[in-house]
């Protein structure tokens, strides 16, 4: 299979519009695995990697937004400044695989599978990230809720590739957390981000691998904020915080696979939400 | 703790932490692997596996494969030209499934295909076309015992029925504790995957097969049979071994390799990726045990009662003497003069299983370690108490009749293990890595509760049951330096560091070479059951010991010296008589002397029809306390210490017995919360190790051991094998320990998360 190195992103969009059958190789943890063990053959590969204008991200102190690199691997998010600016995204992105892997898996890459298990899915969710998606002839912004669509499927259309993601800078605590049957190096059984706004007063939820797509618990979300006044710093009974992960949990649609069960998805779920909860009010 | 013992101090010499001959090149990555090697004008091997577990094979049509260019040869049952079924006990599994008739498991191999290259295999099997006509797979092993199950091979669906009646069938306990355990499918997940080179003779008369194995020689004999050739035609070099673990009892893809190599005149190379891997090795016996415990109200153990059920898939591999070891263990290092024990091993179209690290015992022995908690709840007495009130003894008489005459520091493997410091509680300010749930950051401190559970096992050492088991070792001086050879499979254990040893400190010696493993001497037998210190370091003591013997003899004849004072004593030559020494590297450059023995256990007997015989030759007793943190609400489960106390006989090498210590453990453990293959009406779910999940460094527990040194006196060299034990009893111990901190019954392992919470 032909592997073209794109020199630039315009030189990347020339070859994405004119090529058939391509795949963009964003740090490869997925797509390598489809090729070695299932066979995959894909026409042509594109890596992204050594565009260095996709391996860096930014932060607009004004807007108060960081905008971070298709390229830029889990191993930038977990540690230094990017990591204080976006605490979940550090938490998530060290749940990721070995460090090996989290040297190698990018952010583009996460968000081109769109497993619903993608480790970092939910942060981008709860965050109501913005991915900047570009064409040869077009470009366009896309919130996270309408790019990913299903169960590794995602609203990129032929000739478009993730460039870039931005994610808001919020004032409030905000923190990931995820179950597998291991301490470390384990693929996602459920999954959870949630972050407080404290100016706004609001709490954003979201839940991974408990659906096809990422579960924003915008029901539980809206119950909460009529129940507690969150901006500023506040306060949760044991209760409430269970009402709350049980609301959260009702809105999810687990399967039972051999990595777990269904029943078991949601009960993880609804005492992911119900902890996170209390972490933010404590 | 670790005590050394030993007279010569050298560094080097038995007791020391002599490093490994492999040890460097394999840390820094330049070990060859059978995975690694490589010929001059190879040919790369794969195997066409049935996609169905029960189904009749129809036709197999590769026209459309043989037009692919690259591809050189393609064998199928009809090309196999002797012996068309292979195994270790029985010889029921094909080659090849043959047209006409059936395959039993998924993974069951239809055909090989060599070619210019991986790639083109790949092709090639793809575009073989195979009419299967599905069949209804039998899952079930039970419905093998009520006969509602078809005969799914023509030698039947009951590998192996065996019942032991001992004493007094009709004792009833005060006290009775009761329960039916499970155990799931482990897989030994070696990390160097199977690989094999086989280099055709010109003539194609002969084959030279480079392998990673357990045992050589057994390994030549099938394939011989196989491929009807005389056995001094099939030559067997060890190719570099990443693991084993029993894993590599069977044939896999050795006689695919061969008859390949054979057809082309050319090299052939297969090597296995992981997803193969699963498919292509035995695994650990799912079992299902029922055990019955009576006991008086001290908490003494009057009888046992157990039906063991061993579901081994399609092949009988070693079924039958997993079996046989499950049984005989169900009374644990407990003393116990009356049972009634019925066995089942049986042939479904699930993968096959066979052996791995503690081949039966480890399924029995969480059996009976989660009855002897429920005694102790029962009796009110501790897990400790309990099992010190009932711990075995040396001159005790087994359930099989047999007299335990091995050294059997029960009582003591269990106070050493308690007299361990307990860690510190879980701080409030703990590491959030090291709370249940790791990276995951799914719990406080607060959420975690922690329990402690105990394991105690005992482990028969060697093959059992009348097999004639024996080891071979030759040792030479030969241009002023000692060389020594034997066939023993060294698979990461550290048996070449150890032959070492043992010959720098009878001969006095500072260098000893080792020449290749290989066919080309007698045979060492399998690198299982705990055996190869016993066995061939038994052979390498005494084919050192003869040489040691002559050397001693012909100086002192050329020196004029009377025999019988002189001794090797570090690396001198001491003549008692005078006081005078002579360097050991002074003399030998002088002689040629050349010794190989064998070395044989003692025989051991067949179960007669209610289970009697003295079946087993030597025992190894352990115990582990296990002390774990469990989220409770979300069933994670972080094991923060194991202590344990293990009957070593002798510490020949420290570092090397720790690391068997650690391994065993991180292995019993992963049986305990994560290992298992799971298995859907014959189809495995999780073959790679994305989905089969082995322990992580964030997963191992510290480990503080204590080694027991009560020197074996039928040991040749004092020691008891130490590979097996450390990963019997602390399965049942981390499960005990989950079930303290819970209250559930857990009856099966591994127990899952939602076991604890739902």
């Amino acid at each position: 299979m032909p592997v073209l190195r794109p020199r630039s992103v315009d030189h990347l969009l020339e070859l994405l519009a004119d090529t058939p059958d391509v795949s963009v190789l964003a740090g490869g943890t997925d797509m390598m695995v489809e090729i070695n063990l299932h066979g995959r053959r894909p026409g042509t590969v594109l890596p992204i990697g050594s565009l260095e204008e996709l391996r860096e991200w930014e932060h607009q102190r004004r807007a108060g937004t960081v905008t971070i690199g298709a390229a830029v691997p889990y191993a930038d998010m977990e540690t230094g400044e990017l990591a204080e600016l976006v605490p979940a995204l550090a938490q998530a992105a060290r749940t990721v695989g070995s460090p090996q892997i989290r040297a190698a898996g990018t952010i583009g890459g996460n968000l081109g599978t769109c497993s619903p298990a993608g480790d970092i899915l939910p942060v981008l969710s709860a965050l109501d990230a913005v991915i900047h998606v570009l064409h040869r002839d077009h470009s366009r912004d896309v919130h996270f809720s309408d790019f990913m669509t299903g169960v590794k499927r995602n609203s990129l259309r032929p000739g478009e590739f993730v460039h870039s993601v931005t994610v808001p800078v919020t004032r409030g605590w905000q923190g990931y957390a995820k179950v597998g049957t291991r301490n470390a190096m384990v693929i996602s059984t459920a999954s959870a981000c949630l972050v407080h706004d404290a100016v706004e007063g609001h709490v954003a939820l979201a839940l991974g691998a408990v659906a096809p797509t990422i579960v924003r618990a915008s029901r539980a979300e809206a119950w909460l904020s009529k129940q507690i006044d969150l901006r500023g710093s506040f306060s949760v009974s044991v209760e409430t915080a269970q009402e709350f992960g049980r609301r959260a949990a009702s809105e999810t649609s687990p399967i039972s696979d051999h990595r777990s069960t269904a029943d078991y998805r949601r009960h993880a779920v609804s005492v992911l939400a119900r902890r996170l909860l209390e972490r933010s009010a404590a | 703790m670790i005590l050394a013992t030993g007279l010569d101090t050298r560094y080097g010499a038995l007791g020391s932490n002599a490093s490994r001959p492999d040890g460097a090149a394999k840390v820094q990555g330049g070990f060859a692997f059978s995975s690694d090697m490589w010929a001059e004008n190879m040919l790369w091997g794969a195997t066409l596996r049935s996609p169905h577990p029960h189904a009749r094979l129809v036709d197999i049509d590769v026209s459309d494969a043989w037009k692919i260019t690259g591809v050189e040869c393609i064998v199928t049952a009809d090309d196999v030209p002797g012996e068309p079924n292979y195994g270790l006990i029985m010889q029921d599994q094909p080659v090849f499934a043959r047209v006409g008739d059936v395959v039993r498991y998924l993974g069951e191999p239809i055909l090989a295909v060599a070619a210019d290259h991986p790639e083109t295999c790949r092709r090639a099997l793809a575009a073989v076309k195979v009419t299967y006509e599905i069949l209804e797979p039998v899952t079930d092993a039970e419905r093998c015992i009520d006969g509602s199950a078809p005969p799914i091979h023509p030698l039947g669906n009951v590998f192996r029925h065996q019942r032991i009646l001992t004493g007094d069938q009709t004792i009833v306990g005060e006290i009775q504790v009761e329960g039916t355990y499970e155990i799931g499918m482990q897989d030994q997940a070696f990390l160097g995957l199977e690989a094999a080179l086989a280099v055709p003779d010109s003539g194609g008369d002969g084959v030279e097969l480079y392998i990673a194995t357990q045992w050589l020689h057994e390994d030549r004999k099938q394939i011989a049979a196989c491929l009807a050739m005389p056995e001094d035609k099939v030559r067997l070099v060890l190719g570099g071994v990443g693991g084993a673990f029993g894993a590599r009892e069977d044939i896999s893809l050795q006689v695919h390799t061969c008859l390949l190599a054979l057809r082309t005149g050319r090299p052939v190379r297969i090597a296995y990726s992981r997803e193969e891997s699963f498919y292509g090795h035995v695994h650990r016996h799912p079992a299902t045990i029922w055990m019955r415990h009576h006991a008086d109200a001290s908490g003494r153990i009057l009888r046992i009662e157990s039906r063991m059920v061993f579901d081994g898939g399609a092949y009988c591999s070693t079924s039958p003497a997993v079996l046989i070891n499950a049984i005989t263990h169900a009374q644990g290092p407990y003393k116990c003069d009356n049972a009634t024990v019925d066995g089942w091993a049986l042939r479904t179209n699930n993968p096959p299983c066979g052996a791995m690290r503690g081949f039966g015992v480890v399924q029995a022995c969480f059996a009976h370690e989660s009855q002897m908690d429920k005694l102790a709840a029962a009796t009110g007495l501790s897990p400790v108490e309990i099992r010190l009130r009932n711990a075995m003894e040396t001159g005790d008489r087994l359930i099989t009749g047999q007299i335990m005459d091995s050294v059997a520091p029960v009582a003591r493997c269990i106070t050493e293990t308690d007299r361990i410091p307990l860690p510190a509680p879980l701080p409030e300010n703990a590491h959030e890595l090291l709370i249940p749930g790791g990276t995951g950051l799914t719990a406080l401190p607060s959420n975690i509760r922690r329990g402690i559970g105990w394991g105690v096992s005992i482990k028969n050492l060697m093959y059992s049951e009348g097999f004639d088991d024996f080891s071979t070792a030759r040792c030479r001086i030969a241009d002023g330096a000692v060389h020594v050879k034997f066939a023993t499979a060294e698979v990461g254990q550290g048996f070449v560091m150890l032959a070492q040893q043992i010959a720098r400190t009878v001969l006095g010696v500072d260098d000893v070479f080792l020449d290749p493993i290989d066919t080309q001497v007698g045979s060492a037998g399998s690198t299982s059951a705990s055996r190869q210190t016993w066995m061939s370091g038994g052979a390498v003591d005494a084919a050192c010991r003869a040489v040691r013997d002559e050397l001693l003899d012909r100086v002192a004849a050329d020196r004029g010296l009377v025999r019988a004072e002189l001794r090797v004593e570090g690396t001198n030559i001491v003549d008692s008589l005078t006081g005078t020494t002579i360097a050991v590297g002074e003399v030998i450059g002088e002689y040629d002397i050349d010794h190989t023995v064998e070395y044989r256990h003692p025989a051991t007997e067949d179960l007669d029809e209610d289970g009697h015989g003295n079946c087993h030759v030597a025992f190894a007793f352990v115990a582990h306390r296990a002390v774990v943190d469990v989220d409770p609400d979300l069933g994670l489960v972080k094991v923060v210490q194991i202590a344990t106390a293990q009957d070593v006989g002798r510490v020949l090498n420290p570092l090397s017995v720790q690391g068997q210590v650690e391994g065993g453990i991180a292995q019993g453990l992963g049986l305990a919360v994560m290992e298992e293959i799971i298995v859907t009406d014959g189809k495995v779910r999780n073959p790679s190790f994305t989905d089969y999940l082995l322990p992580t460094f964030l997963d191992a527990p510290t480990v503080d051991m204590i080694l027991i040194e009560e020197h074996e006196p039928k040991s040749p060299l004092g020691a008891k094998g130490v590979g097996e034990p450390p990963c019997v009893s602390v399965t049942p111990a981390i499960a005990n320990a989950i079930r303290d901190a819970v209250g559930r019954e857990l009856p099966r392992v591994p127990i899952r998360p939602y076991d604890i919470c739902i």
